[in-house]
């Protein structure tokens, strides 16, 4: 059952806090609201301690969130379910994790690993199904039928990364989330991997948010992407809107700081450069997240949060430089002047 | 290089199997069959594993061999010296001795590797329960164990004695109550530290329960570990029955331990020196092989080939 | 410009439970003054252990050089004995690794770590140490560092670290710095400050990098030069320009199309398929062969021999020779070159 405006998931305002030692609150998510919708790819972006991570599990209920909405077909993750209600959860959406020598366990086979959710949730009848049911999800990702009986140790980086996405396959979800599922892999290996994904959610129609932090691969793979920084989200856009019109300097300093494959390029290209390191997120600054980095930071940046605002058709973006009542304080800016 | 002689022809392309890509050469091999090779390589605890199997060996055969059984009285050649007769000699009641050692062989052994085996059950499963919940649970769980291993277990002992009386499995009882703690702590790290591996958390996100997280994510992989401190306890076990033999907790008589005959030969160290030498040497030796076996083990367990 | 390192048919191997695996074969490459040379691979290919080997980091057993040299201006380093090597170590080549957090003493402040090598290599007293330890620190760019030197590494950030290696590692003005995944750890807006800092380094102070890394991207950014490596063989060198434009090695091909660049958005990546080559029983020929699409009867049986395509770019590939069929690099390994996206 399908939610009239297509949207699969909706995400409403999600935190999600640790509490550390000494009274001090670590906000990994403090506040994001996005939608996915059917059948699409939806990129999760941002460097270390945005709370991507964090983000993605949270909406899968492997955490619990501490304030917000999930909605997953109109239903709401969050709230009180029963353990059958949990346990159904978990069939229609499905992880795919970063490290691929930790995310299967060395002691079971890949034949018990991949057959692990059907033996949860009683999918198949007799042994043999059971079997059949592993070499075909085997042979969809491109590994034999006689790598069943083998060891996760056997296996190169890339294959358990294929084995992994088979385990999450044979619950037949309709919802994946990549956490930085190709972040570990070579280069080569990344591609072999993203046209699997590819090729896997055309044919069975699924819905992914794929979480990383590599630009490139993310707006390759994505129709839709959402910036992350410090917990918070900075823009969502459609891939070529994001790239080709970012409204939020740090989706800039982002697309700018990434080397490209071409050395002329490189070369002659300007950059906007941003100075010193990401704030802490037990602490982080006042009004708008990004002020004490952004090259166009201004006294209300600090004074006012700035509002998740839709600045065009389905380009949301939080920044003030987008918001009617204060963009007369940029302008004096020019973006010109901040470029190197 | 020399001159290469190479035809047209060797500029075709190269047939290839799509299946290739893909192979994984060599035959399947688990974990636990590279740590097995390992472990052969390791030439000492190999000797270790030899040394305990002839213990074996002769705990069951022992009094066969020579032909003379542990009970029979034989007052005439009491506290004769090691001869062809009676190969370690006889106590102070005409035993023959040899016989004697491999009967308290199998005592000190059994009461060894049991002790060892009820410290394996419950310490697992009070270390993976408390590790896997963590918090409360935890914190309760574990402060019952510091309790229990402030308690002089020489107290214990005593106690239980009075309750069930001498015998085998008093001494066992006595040295499981507080011998699990130490495995309980070994598996309540291993456990807390898996836990928040990503494999884990993929069994979570499929649907799988406490128990099943338990009995095939955690536990197995606490394996190393576990195998090693069992190994590391059974000589702790074996020692702890001699000392308590000593004290005069032991075995009854006529049943005969190590332990028993070590404490029954110090009275005449001076003039019989052979009563005591058999049965703490061999004490000594097995406490040494399973040492020896338990750091080959760790070593080759020692997961240093994860990629 | 003079050549200050020349490595020649370097190979080492290590001894392991399944036998010996022959990590590289044969490496050959020069490193000149005042240049950055990128040795670029996945894993697997070498790179790394070519880097520890220059140093003569790698323990030797289970390793062992079973040919080859290493000439530092004309010396053999392999032939030199371990004290010869400390002398050189930090000094004349001088180091810095992929995760800051692991290569940095936790225990000793950061002062007393830079410190370190300027006593030994420089006999400076403990206060000149500490006074050119403040100036390394402002060198590579650490805000206020005379309260900085004080700190340990864990009071510092990811990207402050790698600075703070920096620092260590040009202390006594090495003639070469051996980056080993400098940046590989660190977010992508960090890893920017951090090039560009090498960059000015490098013009400062004129020291020859080798940068090893497997982002192309980090390539185009920082390298004079390229060496690509797969199976523990060098396939392809040449300038920066050759590599990303006129490369002629199958695999660098398959590098090039297996990324996305950002101006790409429609097409399937080309990824190259199966998985590298399995050292302890290297294939006799060219390694790439098993996974490359062009190959030929020849290359699963003898390595070719490197052709040079010009004075600064040499390819190791069958495809070159005269009787081999033309073959054209595929479209998506095609680099664009033009800058046709001024705005960004």
């Amino acid at each position: 059952m399908l939610t009239d405006n297509g949207k699969l998931l909706e995400v409403k305002e999600l935190e999600k806090h640790f509490s550390l030692d000494g009274n001090k609150v670590l906000r990994a998510v403090d506040g994001i609201t996005f939608d996915i919708y059917k059948g699409e790819t939806f990129g999760l972006v941002g460097e270390s301690g945005c709370g991507k991570s964090t983000a993605g599990r949270t909406i899968m209920r492997l955490y619990d969130a501490t304030a917000g909405q999930v909605l997953f077909d109109g239903k709401d993750v969050h709230s009180k379910k029963s353990k059958r209600e949990l346990k159904a959860f978990t069939r229609e959406m499905q992880m795919i994790f970063q490290d691929p020598y930790a995310s299967l366990n060395p002691r079971m086979t890949v034949k018990d690993i991949i057959a692990e959710g059907i033996d949860i949730h009683g999918l198949a009848k007799t042994k043999k199904q059971r079997s059949e049911m592993v070499m075909e999800l085997l042979e969809t990702v491109g590994l034999n039928p006689e790598h069943a009986s083998r060891y996760p140790h056997e296996f190169s980086g890339g294959q358990r990364q294929r084995i992994g996405i088979a385990r999450a396959l044979a619950v037949d979800p309709s919802f994946i989330v990549a956490d930085e599922a190709i972040s570990a892999l070579d280069v080569s290996i990344q591609a072999q991997v993203v046209n699997l994904l590819k090729r896997l959610q055309h044919e069975r129609g699924l819905t992914y948010l794929f979480i990383a932090h590599d630009l490139s691969m993310v707006k390759y793979i994505s129709d839709r992407v959402g910036v992350m920084y410090l917990g918070a989200m900075a823009e969502v856009a459609t891939s070529e809107d994001l790239y080709n019109d970012p409204l939020h300097p740090y989706t800039k300093v982002l697309l700018s700081a990434i080397p490209v494959a071409d050395p002329i390029k490189e070369r002659t290209r300007e950059r906007i450069v941003v100075e010193g390191d990401v704030p802490s997120p037990i602490n982080p600054p006042s009004g708008c997240r990004f002020r004490t980095r952004c090259p166009f930071a201004q006294d209300v940046c600090a004074k006012v949060v700035p509002a998740w605002l839709e600045a065009k058709p389905g380009h949301w973006a939080a920044c003030h430089m987008n918001d009617e009542r204060y963009k007369d304080h940029f302008a004096h800016v020019k973006e010109e002047d901040v470029r190197v | 290089m020399a001159e290469l002689e190479l035809k047209q022809a060797d500029f075709e392309p190269l047939q290839k199997n799509e299946a290739d890509a893909e192979r994984i050469g060599g035959p399947s091999r688990t974990f636990l069959q590279d740590a097995w090779r390992r472990f052969k390589q390791n030439k000492l605890a190999m000797f270790g594993i030899v040394v305990i199997i002839i213990l074996a060996f002769l705990s069951i055969f022992g009094s066969m061999i020579s032909g003379h059984n542990y009970y029979t009285n034989d007052l005439i050649n009491a506290n004769k010296p090691p001869s062809a007769e009676h190969w370690f000699g006889t106590d102070a009641l005409g035993r023959d001795l040899f016989a004697r050692t491999w009967y308290g062989a199998r005592i000190s052994l059994f009461i060894g590797l049991m002790a060892a085996l009820l410290d394996l059950v419950i310490g697992v499963l009070w270390g993976a329960i408390s590790g896997y919940f963590g918090g409360k649970v935890d914190e309760y769980m574990m402060r019952i164990a510091d309790i229990l291993s402030g308690v002089p277990y020489l107290l214990v002992v005593i106690l239980l004695l009075v309750v069930m009386g001498q015998g085998l499995w008093t001494l066992i009882i006595a040295m499981t109550i507080t011998g699990w703690i130490n495995m309980a702590r070994i598996v309540r790290g291993e456990v807390m530290r898996l836990r928040s591996e990503e494999y884990v958390m993929a069994a979570r996100s499929l649907g799988a329960s406490t128990s099943r997280i338990l009995k095939k994510h955690l536990i197995p992989n606490t394996f190393g570990p576990v195998l090693v401190t069992l190994t590391l306890s059974i000589p702790t076990a074996i020692f702890t029955e001699a000392f308590l033999s000593y004290l005069g907790l032991g075995v009854p008589a006529p049943k005969a331990s190590w332990g028993t005959m070590t404490s029954d030969a110090l009275p005449a160290l001076q003039y019989l020196p052979y009563q005591l030498f058999f049965p703490a040497f061999f004490i000594c030796l097995t406490m040494l092989a399973f040492n020896i076996i338990g750091d080959g083990l760790r070593d080759a367990l020692d997961p240093k080939e994860r990629k | 410009m003079k050549k200050i390192l020349e490595v020649k048919d370097l190979s080492v191997n290590f001894d392991s439970f399944g036998g010996e695996v022959k990590a590289i074969r044969g490496v050959t490459f020069d490193l000149h003054e005042k240049e950055t040379l990128a040795i670029v691979g996945e894993s697997g290919s070498g790179k790394s252990v070519t880097a520890q080997s220059l140093m003569r980091l790698i323990p030797m057993p289970p390793g062992k050089f079973a040919d080859g040299s290493i000439k530092f201006e004309g010396e053999d380093l392999i032939e030199k004995s371990e004290k010869q090597m400390e002398s050189i170590r930090g000094k004349e080549i001088s180091m810095i690794f992929q995760d800051p957090m692991t290569s940095l003493n936790p225990t000793m402040t950061i002062g007393k770590q830079i410190a370190e090598s300027l006593i030994k290599h420089q006999n400076m007293s403990k206060k000149e140490a500490h006074e050119r330890g403040i100036e390394l620190l402002r060198l590579v760019g650490l805000p206020n560092p005379e309260a900085r030197i004080k700190q340990y590494p864990h009071e510092y950030s990811g990207g402050m670290r790698q600075r703070a290696m920096i620092a260590i590692a040009l202390a006594c003005n090495p003639k070469i710095l051996v980056a080993d995944e400098p940046t590989t750890a660190l977010d992508v807006t960090i890893q920017a400050q951090i090039l560009d800092l090498m960059r000015d380094l490098q013009e400062k102070t004129g020291t020859a990098i080798i940068l090893i890394t497997h982002d192309l991207g980090v390539v185009a950014n920082s390298a004079h030069r390229v060496a690509v490596m797969y199976g523990g063989k060098i396939v392809e060198t040449g300038t920066v320009d050759e590599i990303f434009y006129n490369p002629k090695h199958p695999y660098t091909w398959g590098l090039l199309s297996s990324m996305p660049n950002l101006d790409q958005s429609e097409g399937e990546l080309q990824a190259i398929p199966g998985t590298p080559p399995n050292l302890l029983d290297p294939p006799k020929g060219c390694p790439f062969a098993a996974r490359c699409p062009y190959a030929m009867k020849v290359c699963e049986n003898h390595m070719p021999d490197y052709a040079e395509l010009s004075e600064t770019q040499k390819t190791a590939c069958w495809l070159l020779d005269e009787r081999a069929p033309k073959v054209e690099p595929p479209k998506s390994a095609i680099v664009g070159g033009v800058d046709q996206h001024a705005h960004r």
